[in-house]
């Protein structure tokens, strides 16, 4: 598949993913605590990045609170450094849509709720994981270091950063999608009708 | 791996062939949308020029945002009545068959697919809603799916999936008195986690499942996801045919029903199929089980103390003081007494009619609690008729609930209902994340319908079975 980005339904290889990082710390944080369910009452994903987190972010004055999103050392930001079960609830694609809107291109954790990170891949952005000793080290280094450059290469399952390279996990068929762009689903998905057809005709329960 | 399970089968009918990333492409045999994950979806074909594959395996309601009282047209909320203008535009431009409030058979989109028949063993079903898992207790392959993906079946009425690992979990014995299936759902959560399903599809079976009505299996099934599992499903039984002998696909079709019996029965999972896991619970020792905190993991019995953070493992400790101190609650003490301001039956969980008939039978006679507001949305039109011609509607307002129209409601406070400030909510739903009512202080407290009830009419957290039910609303 052509991985130029230009053609119908193609998408671009992400063979890595290269810029600063931004920890959100804690397990089990759901998609509603990423998007609460108010901001979804809209019939496009624009717009929606400003809410990421909206309710960890602001207090019922609407005043800022204690939250990475709104430190301005982390602003510019686009890879989240998570802990476990990320994303979990919902099966909202405003989370990893309001996500990216708000700048992350790449999401590094200890381990992900399987919707989220599907749609997370349907989006072109990497969920990867390593151990929790190492998703700490680097949250902790990234607090204490906002600008260190961070590398998350999906191709070889590496997070580079200073001096320190760890060993991440990247789901199979994740890796092989993102690398060869062939994350773009519904063109692979079109490709064969007269399979599909075959398929849908051998199933005693559909008409025709 | 797994072999000749349920899950087995139904995946390799449905299989069209490996894709090169390594997943596997799934014919879907039924896509089920609502009004809130559909329409970035139907823009994106529109983008793309694509036309909808298969209207006719494609189903749509309303209900995440649909107002529960006045649903006049139009609806007062201006971003209500776009989200449903444009589902009413995609599903006209397409074909899409549409069970809107005025036809009568609108409802929460996991109640409304079993009771009209089109939720059969053997389908693989979809939807943009990761209570999809629902349709599992019909021996369905069921998952909830992102927009992205509903852009793939509106397109190609196929899916990219990786196939799972089955863990069979066997919840043996009778349950006790007043111990619903909410309670094994969430004593299955309890233990296993709520990150415990991740790659999984769990498979629910042994007496205490199988003895369980369509309605029990689908409180189970529908919980999946809060274990982490995107799919569970029981094996179909008599249970399940007798289900479906009834309902709008097969009532006047005896013929093709036996047709599509065999079909059923050949998708089971053989007596020698091999698991990845197995668990087993006993169903025998389960109680009316609470939530004293924020995810759905964090559930005792309601005779058991909150634990003490520092006794949790490790990784549980951060998330349980977090959750100890928004609920307010301390460690050592039982959620006996926790005082409720709001008590909700509703939800693609625990709104069906049975869910109801069983509190009513505890509200009867009694009155709800002065400092409570109490809140029941039938889960569909149909059960709300239904209860109606009971005269359950009678005993919920005669003792000071709020009757209202179906929707997902006050599960996720996508419409008028919703918690206010830090009010503490008994709810039948399944998720008490904080915020998901509605409220950033909003404090949920999960648990069975007849627990609602209880809560409702003391105005606390309160042991079901201290309160003797009421014969006369009919089991």
């Amino acid at each position: 598949m052509s991985s130029d980005g230009d053609g119908e339904g193609a998408a671009p290889s992400v063979e890595s993913v290269t810029g600063t990082g931004i920890p959100v710390r804690g397990n089990d944080i759901d998609t509603d605590q990423i998007i609460p369910a108010r901001f979804m009452k809209v019939v496009t994903f624009e717009g929606l990045g400003e809410f990421a987190f909206f309710d960890q972010r602001y207090d019922e004055d609407d005043e800022p609170k204690d939250h990475s999103f709104n430190d301005e050392r982390f602003h510019g930001a686009n890879v989240l450094i998570v802990n476990a079960n990320f994303g979990c609830g919902s099966s909202r694609e405003h989370a990893p849509q309001a996500l990216k809107r708000w700048g992350i291109d790449a999401v590094v954790g200890e381990s992900f709720a399987e919707i989220f990170a599907g749609n997370c891949l349907a989006l072109g952005i990497p969920t990867v994981t390593a151990s929790p000793e190492a998703i700490g080290a680097l949250q902790a280094h990234v607090e204490e270091n906002p600008a260190t450059r961070i590398e998350v290469d999906v191709e070889r399952e590496t997070v580079r950063y200073g001096d320190t390279a760890v060993d991440t996990r990247v789901d199979t068929a994740q890796r092989e999608a993102l690398v060869e762009g062939n994350w773009d689903t519904t063109t692979l998905l079109g490709a064969n009708p007269d399979e599909v057809k075959e398929t849908a005709a051998s199933l005693p329960y559909v008409d025709g | 791996m797994s072999e000749g399970t349920l899950y087995d089968k139904v995946w390799d009918r449905h299989k069209v062939r490996t894709l090169p990333n390594g997943q596997d492409q799934l014919f879907v045999g039924l896509h089920l949308i609502h009004e809130v994950t559909s329409p970035q979806a139907f823009g994106m074909l529109r983008e793309r020029d694509l036309e909808v594959a298969r209207p006719d395996l494609t189903h749509a309601t309303v209900d995440h945002i649909v107002p529960t009282d006045d649903q006049s047209r139009p609806y007062a909320d201006d971003a209500a009545e776009e989200m449903m203008a444009e589902l009413e535009e995609n599903v006209r431009d397409a074909g899409i068959e549409f069970e809107h409030p005025g036809t009568d058979d609108q409802g929460i989109v996991h109640v409304i697919g079993p009771e009209q028949g089109i939720t059969q063993p053997g389908k693989t079903i979809v939807c943009g809603d990761s209570h999809t898992s629902t349709h599992g207790a019909f021996g369905a392959l069921a998952f909830g799916i992102g927009t992205s993906q509903i852009r793939d079946v509106l397109a190609t009425q196929t899916v990219a999936m990786e196939k799972q690992k089955v863990r069979r979990i066997e919840v043996t014995g009778e349950l006790g008195e007043d111990v619903a299936a909410k309670d094994v759902i969430l004593t299955i959560i309890r233990r296993l986690g709520t990150d415990g399903g991740v790659g999984y599809v769990y498979e629910y079976a042994d007496e205490a499942v199988e003895s369980l009505g369509m309605e029990g299996r689908m409180s189970i099934c529908n919980m999946s996801i809060e274990g982490g599992a995107r799919a569970g499903y029981v094996n179909p039984d008599e249970t399940t045919y007798e289900w479906l002998r009834e309902t709008d696909e097969f009532r006047d079709d005896p013929e093709r029903f036996e047709r599509m019996k065999e079909y059923w029965e050949s998708i089971r999972s053989d007596e020698d199929a091999e698991y990845d896991d197995v668990v087993t619970i006993d169903g025998s020792a389960i109680e009316p089980v609470v939530t004293w905190g924020t995810t759905p993991g964090q559930g005792i019995g309601v005779t058991e103390p909150v634990p003490d953070p520092e006794e949790l493992p490790e990784d549980k400790r951060d998330t349980a003081r977090r959750a100890q101190e928004h609920m307010r609650v301390e460690p050592g003490e039982t959620m006996e007494g926790y005082d409720v301001d709001v008590a909700f039956l509703g939800s693609c969980t625990n709104a069906r009619l049975p869910d109801l008939r069983a509190a009513a039978r505890i509200v009867e006679g009694r009155e709800v609690h002065d400092d409570v507001r109490g809140l029941v949305v039938p889960g569909s039109q149909r059960v709300k008729a239904a209860a109606e011609a009971e005269g359950i509607d009678e005993v919920f307002r005669e003792a000071g609930f709020e009757w209202r129209g179906a929707g997902c409601s006050m599960c996720l406070g996508m419409n008028e209902d919703q918690l206010v400030g830090d009010e503490a909510c008994a709810s039948s739903s399944n998720r008490n994340f904080v915020g998901r009512q509605g409220s950033k202080d909003g404090r949920t407290v999960l648990m069975s319908p007849k627990m609602v009830a209880a809560a409702a009419v003391t105005g606390e957290v309160t042991d079901v079975r201290d309160l003797p039910e009421s014969e006369v609303v009919n089991a």
